[in-house]
C-alpha cells in the first residue's frame, strides 16, 4: 500500500508501523467524575467499521510524523492523510 | 529424433543434457520438453495419485504432467515445469514422484488400488481407529505425498529484491501485449513489458499466421527493437507477475540466471514489487482439454500445444517419425493444429471433431460427429478408439492433440476478488469488469484472441489506460493480421463408465466429479477439497472449468449458475528463497554493534543477541573453563573494585523545549517537572491501561533540556509513545524529541573504586560526594576536552556513573578507562554479570517488566503520583488494580548450591499444587557470588507480610522442586548506603 504523506508524498507501507483508531487522539479528562469509566472505553474500547475508517500511521522510517489516514478497510483505498498535530490541533481551536 | 523443420530454435548452438541419467541433445531454444519430444521422449513422469505414466500436456506454465527436477547438489530444484526450463548445456533432469524408474513405478500399485482412493478418501479412509492418524496414517502420506525431492542443503544461490515504478505494466508480451507497449511507448509513457517466456511474442511464437503478408515474428523483431531503442520503456524477459495486491502493486518474479547452469555473479532470481499506475493484462489464454476414458497417456496433449511444439521448437509430438497425429476438438481450433503439422510434413490421421457440422480447412480427413472413447499404450499412446453414433474403431497413432476451447487468463483480475464473468459465445469465463482498479484485460485475456483483434485490443487499452492517467497516446499504425476461424461447441467431456481425466496432476476424474455430487459436494468449494480438483501445481489452470462444466451437467444447472472459479496468487510457484529476497543467515535482520564491539571482540568476549544488538555476554579469562567461573569473577570485580561495561544498547531520547518538564510529567508516573538541572530521577512508565510498562532515568541537563533512558527492548517503542503523546495527544506543548541511541557512547563504570577511576580521566571536574553526589548529572570534558555527560546512576548498588561519549569515541574511551584503571583492578563485565548484580540488588528489569505487573507488584506503587495526570495513572487507580497484592520479594534457597528456576511456580507447603492454591512465580535467579548461593526474584500473594516464610518453587515440566526461603528482593545494601557513598 502507498500512504500519502502530506510533507513527503506517496510513501510505502512498509515505512509505517501502525497504531489504529484515530479516536485515540482523544484522551479523556482525568479530571472529570467518570474519568475511569471514560478511560476504559477510551482503552478498551473500539469501533471495528466496514468502510471510510479513521487510524494513526507512525512513519518510523521516515521523518517521525504520526497521519491520521483514512482508509476504507474493505478494499484498502486509501482516501487522505493528514499530519496528526494539525488535525489537533484542528480540533482543538 | 523427431525435429521438424524451421522454428525458433538455434541449429548451430546444439546443446548437451541429461533426462533420467541418459545424454540427449537439444538446441538453443529449446525447453527440456521441447528438447525431449524432440528426441523422441514421450513419458516424462508419474501423476501425484495412481502414479500413471505421464506425459507433456501443455506448452507453457499451466503444465500439470511434466514435473521434474533440475540439477544436483545444493541446487537440486524439485517441481519445476519441464515446459519452462530453459535448456542449457550440461543439464540434468530427472523425473520424479516414482519408486524404481520411471518406466517401472512400483507405486504404481497405487492405480490398482484406485477403487479405494475415490473422492474423499482422505476423509474416509484415515479416520478410524484415531490413534492411528499420528502414528501411521499420517507418516504415510508423508512419505507417499509430495513430488520431488529437496536437496537438504543450504541453497548456495543469492536472491534480491528490488522496487520498480511506472505508468503502464503491460503483463504480457504476445501480440496485446506488444501491441499496448508500442502505443504507450511513443507517447512517451513509463513502461513495462514484463513477459514470463525468455523471448517476445507470446502466442505468435506458437502460430503460422502471417502479419503484414510475412512471418509474424518478422514484425516481432522490429516491435522488440522498437521498444528496446524507447529509454521510457523496460522490457522484462523471464518475469512473471504472480500477483496484483492494492493500490497497483504488482509482485514480480524475474528468473534472472535459472536459464545458467551457474549463476556466476549474478543473482538466481529477483523479487519485484512493481508499482504501476495502470496495467494492462495482456496475460493471452490457456487451452482446455476434453475429458474421455483413458486420456492421460502419454502422447496425449492439447492441440495447441501440439501446434506450439510444432511451429516454435518444430518438433513433433510422436516417439517415432512417421507415427501418425490425430486431433480431438469441439471446435475450429484442432484444425488449426492439423494444418500446421500438415505444412510442417507431419503425419496426420485426421481430425475428430465433436460436432455433426464439423468443417474442412484442408487436405485431411474429418471424423465429424466423433469422439474419442479409448486409448491404448502403456508408457506411450499406441491407438485410439474413435466413436461414430454407437459404432467404434480402433485407429493406430502416436500422439493425440486435444482442443477443448480457449479460457482467457484472468487470473491477475481476479486477485481482488474480481469473479469472472461467463461468455455464452466464447463459452468461458472473461475478467470481472469489477476487478483490480486501473487493471484493464486485452486480447486473448480479454477473450479477443484473434490476432487482429488482439492487436487492436491492445492498442485500445493502453490508449484508454493513460488518458486515464493525463497522457495523451495515439492509435499506431498495426500490422495487417486475419482472425482465424474459432467456431466451437459446448461439449465438455465424452461421457463413458471409464476413468476420464480431468485433473491430471492430482488425478481427479469425471467418475470423482461425480461421486462429489452423490455425495453432495455440490458447491465447486467443496468439489474442490473433496476431490482434490484444482490442488495440484498447475493450481486448476487446465482443469477448473472442465470440472464445473461436468458439474454443471450433473446438477441440470448451467455453468455460471453451478459456480465460478476465482484465482488466488501466485499465478505460478514461487520459490521460497525469493520472497526472502536475500534476508537469510547475517542478513536476516540488522545486526547493531555497541561503539565497544571490536574492543569487546578483542578481548575475547562471549556475544548475545539483544533485540538487533549484539552485546557482549561475558569476558572469559585464561584458565576458566565455564562461563560462571566467568561471571563469578566479574560480578566480584565489581563490587570489590571497579567494572566497565557498555550500556549503549538503553534507549536515549533527547527531550528540549519549554515544555520538556510538563510533558515529561505527563509521561512518567512519578513526578519529572520538580526534578533540578543536574540532576536526575529514576522513572516508572505505565502503559494507559495501567500496568507497568518500562523504566528508566531522566536527567535534566538545562533548564528545556532533559535527556531520558529506556529499556534496551522497548528503546524504540517508548520514543514511538512519546512522539504519540507528543504529536497525537499534547501537539500544543513546546517540546522536541529525538532519539540519540545510536548517537552517544555509554559506559557504567561501578563499583567502590569507580569514582578513583573517572577522577583520572575527567578535566578538573569535582567528583566528590558534596560536588556530585548519588543521582546527579552533569556535562563535561574529559581526557583533555573531548564532550561528555556523566551521571551518577546505579543499577548495582554500588557507588556508580555512567558516562557518554559521542559514540565514535566509545571505543578509545573503553581503551582509556582500562588503560587507567589498570592499577584498580578495572574489569569488563557482560550482560550475565550485569543481571547478576540487578537480582542482587533486586532491581526490576525484563523479566519483571513483562506487560502484566504493576507498579504495586514491583513495590512502586508510590512512585504513581496521585498530584498529576500521566499516561495510565487513571487505569492503575482501578479497583482490581489497587487491590493487587502480590508484591516483588528474593528467595534463598534452603540448599544454597541448588538452582532456582526461573519461571516455577510457589506452594505453601503441604498444599496441592493447583492454580488456586498458587502464591506467585519465580521472574529471575541466578547464582550470586556474593552470598555463595543461588537467589531468585519473584512475586508473591502479601509478598511483603510473608518475610522468612518457606514455601514450594516447582518446576512441573521437569518434575522438580525445592524449597525457597522468602526475602527481600535486596540482597546486597539494602539501605543504600554504598551508592551514596
Amino acid at each position: 500500500m502507498l500512504i500519502p504523506h502530506p510533507l513527503l508524498g506517496l510513501r510505502d507501507s512498509q515505512e509505517f508501523t501502525y497504531l489504529g483508531d484515530a479516536n485515540l487522539m482523544h484522551r479523556p479528562d482525568a479530571t472529570a467524575e467518570n474519568a475511569e469509566a471514560q478511560f476504559c472505553d477510551y482503552v478498551f474500547q473500539r469501533e471495528n467499521p466496514a468502510g471510510v475508517h479513521r487510524e494513526l500511521w507512525f512513519h518510523e522510517q521516515g521523518d517521525r510524523s504520526w497521519l491520521v489516514v483514512t482508509r476504507d478497510t474493505t478494499t484498502h483505498e486509501i482516501l487522505g492523510a493528514e499530519l496528526a498535530s494539525n488535525v489537533k490541533l484542528g480540533a482543538a481551536e | 529424433m523427431t525435429r521438424l523443420t524451421g522454428g525458433l530454435i538455434d541449429r548451430n548452438a546444439p546443446l548437451n543434457f541429461t533426462f533420467n541419467g541418459k545424454a540427449y541433445k537439444g538446441f538453443q531454444g529449446d525447453t527440456l520438453a521441447s528438447a525431449l519430444l524432440g528426441n523422441g521422449v514421450q513419458l516424462m513422469g508419474r501423476s501425484f495419485k495412481y502414479h500413471r505414466p505421464r506425459g507433456v500436456v501443455a506448452a507453457g506454465s499451466e503444465e500439470p504432467n511434466a514435473m521434474v527436477e533440475l540439477r544436483t547438489g545444493a541446487r537440486q530444484e524439485p517441481n519445476t515445469r519441464a515446459t519452462v526450463a530453459e535448456l542449457f548445456d550440461g543439464l540434468t533432469a530427472r523425473s520424479q514422484n516414482h519408486i524404481g524408474p520411471l518406466h517401472r513405478d512400483f507405486l504404481a500399485v497405487n492405480d490398482l488400488l484406485s477403487p479405494f482412493f475415490a473422492a474423499g478418501f482422505y476423509y474416509k479412509t484415515f479416520m478410524w481407529p484415531k490413534a492411528f492418524w499420528e502414528k501411521l496414517y499420517e507418516p504415510m502420506i508423508r512419505k507417499a505425498a509430495g513430488l520431488g525431492s529437496l536437496s537438504m542443503l543450504p541453497d548456495p544461490d543469492d536472491y534480491d529484491k528490488g522496487f520498480l515504478h511506472c505508468d503502464l505494466l503491460i503483463v504480457g508480451a504476445g501480440a496485446a501485449g506488444l501491441a499496448a507497449a508500442l502505443t504507450a511507448g511513443r507517447a512517451g509513457a513509463d513502461v513495462i513489458l514484463a513477459d514470463e517466456d525468455f523471448a517476445l511474442g507470446g502466442r505468435l511464437m506458437s502460430e503460422s499466421d502471417a502479419l503484414d503478408g510475412a512471418n509474424a515474428m518478422d514484425w516481432v523483431a522490429s516491435a522488440k527493437a522498437e521498444l528496446e531503442s524507447l529509454p521510457n520503456v523496460r522490457i522484462m524477459t523471464r518475469t512473471t507477475v504472480f500477483g496484483v495486491y492494492d493500490h497497483g502493486i504488482f509482485g514480480a518474479v524475474e528468473r534472472v540466471s535459472d536459464h545458467l547452469a551457474v549463476p556466476g555473479d549474478k543473482v538466481r532470481q529477483t523479487l519485484w514489487r512493481i508499482t504501476a499506475k495502470r496495467t494492462v493484462l495482456a496475460a493471452g489464454a490457456t487451452e482446455r482439454h476434453i475429458p474421455f476414458a483413458d486420456n492421460d497417456r502419454p502422447g496425449v496433449m492439447l492441440a495447441g500445444a501440439m501446434r506450439a511444439y510444432a511451429n516454435r521448437w518444430a518438433v513433433s509430438p510422436v516417439k517415432r517419425d512417421g507415427d501418425a497425429i490425430a486431433i480431438f476438438t469441439n471446435g475450429d481450433d484442432g484444425h488449426r493444429t492439423a494444418m500446421d503439422l500438415i505444412a510442417r510434413g507431419a503425419k496426420v490421421l485426421g481430425v475428430i471433431d465433436a460436432r455433426e457440422a464439423a468443417p474442412r480447412f484442408g487436405d485431411y480427413e474429418v471424423f465429424a460427429g466423433s469422439t474419442v472413447t479409448g486409448t491404448k499404450g502403456r508408457l506411450g499412446l499406441t491407438s485410439i478408439e474413435v466413436t461414430r453414433n454407437g459404432r467404434s474403431e480402433w485407429h493406430s497413432v502416436g500422439a493425440l492433440g486435444v482442443a477443448g476451447g480457449w479460457n482467457p487468463n484472468v487470473h491477475l483480475a481476479s486477485h481482488h476478488r474480481g469473479r469472472p464473468v461467463w461468455n455464452d459465445d466464447l463459452l468461458a469465463f472473461v475478467p470481472s469488469p469489477d476487478g483490480p482498479k486501473g487493471l484493464i484485460p486485452a486480447g486473448a485475456a480479454a477473450g479477443k484472441g484473434g490476432t487482429a483483434e488482439a492487436l487492436t485490443d491492445g492498442m485500445k487499452a493502453a490508449i484508454t489506460a493513460l488518458s486515464e492517467i493525463g497522457v495523451a497516446a495515439s492509435e499506431i499504425a498495426l500490422p495487417k493480421a486475419e482472425n482465424m476461424p474459432s467456431e466451437q461447441a459446448a461439449f465438455w467431456h465424452v461421457p463413458g463408465t471409464k476413468r476420464a481425466w480431468v485433473d491430471f496432476q492430482n488425478d481427479v476424474t469425471v467418475k470423482d466429479i461425480a461421486l462429489a455430487h452423490k455425495e453432495n459436494m455440490k458447491p465447486v468449494e467443496h468439489l474442490k477439497r473433496w476431490t482434490t480438483l484444482g490442488m495440484a501445481t498447475d493450481q486448476g489452470k487446465t482443469s477448473n472449468i472442465s470440472a464445473l462444466a461436468v458439474m454443471a451437467e450433473l446438477t441440470g444447472k448451467s455453468i455460471p449458475e453451478t459456480g465460478t472459479t476465482i484465482f488466488r496468487p501466485p499465478y505460478t510457484g514461487v520459490s521460497l528463497a525469493v520472497l526472502g529476497g536475500g534476508d537469510t543467515g547475517p542478513l536476516f535482520r540488522p545486526r547493531r554493534l555497541t561503539p565497544t564491539h571490536h574492543w569487546a571482540e578483542a578481548q575475547g568476549a562471549a556475544f548475545v543477541e539483544v533485540g538487533q544488538w549484539m552485546r557482549a555476554q561475558y569476558f572469559p579469562r585464561t584458565g576458566e573453563t565455564t562461563w560462571r567461573q566467568t561471571v563469578d569473577r566479574e560480578v566480584l570485580a565489581v563490587r570489590s573494585g571497579v567494572g566497565l561495561c557498555d550500556v549503549t544498547t538503553l534507549g536515549k531520547v533527547d527531550v528540549q523545549g519549554a515544555d520538556a518538564g510538563e510533558f515529561l510529567n505527563r509521561m512518567y508516573s512519578n513526578m519529572m517537572g520538580a526534578l533540578k538541572v543536574g540532576m536526575v530521577r529514576y522513572g516508572l512508565m505505565l502503559r494507559e491501561d495501567g500496568h507497568a510498562y518500562d523504566d528508566g532515568t531522566c536527567a535534566q541537563m538545562a533548564e528545556d533540556h532533559y535527556v531520558v533512558t529506556t529499556t534496551t527492548a522497548n528503546a524504540g517503542l517508548v520514543y514511538r509513545q512519546m512522539e504519540f503523546a507528543h504529536q497525537c495527544l499534547w501537539p500544543e506543548l513546546d517540546v522536541q524529541l529525538i532519539s540519540t541511541t545510536d548517537a552517544w557512547a555509554q559506559i557504567a563504570v561501578v563499583g567502590p573504586k569507580s569514582r578513583e577511576l573517572l577522577t583520572r580521566i575527567v578535566d578538573g571536574f569535582d567528583l566528590s560526594n558534596e560536588a556530585f553526589p548519588f543521582m546527579a548529572c552533569s556535562e563535561l570534558t574529559i581526557c583533555n576536552g573531548l564532550r561528555a555527560r556523566l551521571f551518577r546512576i546505579s543499577f548495582s548498588g554500588e557507588l556508580a556513573y555512567e558516562i557518554a561519549v559521542p559514540a565514535r569515541y566509545g571505543h578509545a574511551l573503553m581503551q582509556r578507562l582500562m588503560e587507567q584503571g589498570a592499577d584498580l583492578g578495572a574489569t569488563p563485565y557482560g550482560t550475565e554479570a550485569l543481571a547478576v548484580l540487578r537480582i542482587e540488588k533486586g532491581h526490576a528489569a525484563g523479566a519483571e517488566l513483562n506487560g502484566q505487573t504493576t507498579a504495586q507488584m514491583l513495590g512502586l506503587g508510590k512512585m504513581v503520583s496521585a498530584k498529576k495526570d500521566s499516561i495510565g495513572a487513571v487505569m492503575s487507580r482501578r479497583e482490581g488494580m489497587a487491590a493487587e497484592k502480590r508484591r516483588l520479594v528474593g528467595f534463598k534457597p534452603l540448599e544454597a548450591q541448588t538452582q532456582v528456576m526461573a519461571g516455577s511456580h510457589l506452594f505453601t507447603q503441604g498444599e496441592a499444587q493447583t492454580m488456586t492454591s498458587d502464591q506467585g512465580w519465580v521472574t529471575s535467579s541466578c547464582y550470586s557470588p556474593h552470598l555463595e548461593s543461588y537467589i531468585a526474584l519473584g512475586f508473591l500473594k502479601n509478598g511483603a507480610e510473608r518475610m522468612g516464610e518457606v514455601l514450594i518453587a516447582a518446576n512441573p515440566l521437569e518434575g522438580k522442586e525445592l524449597k525457597v526461603e522468602v526475602v527481600s528482593a535486596h540482597f546486597v545494601d539494602p539501605e543504600g548506603g554504598r551508592l551514596r557513598d
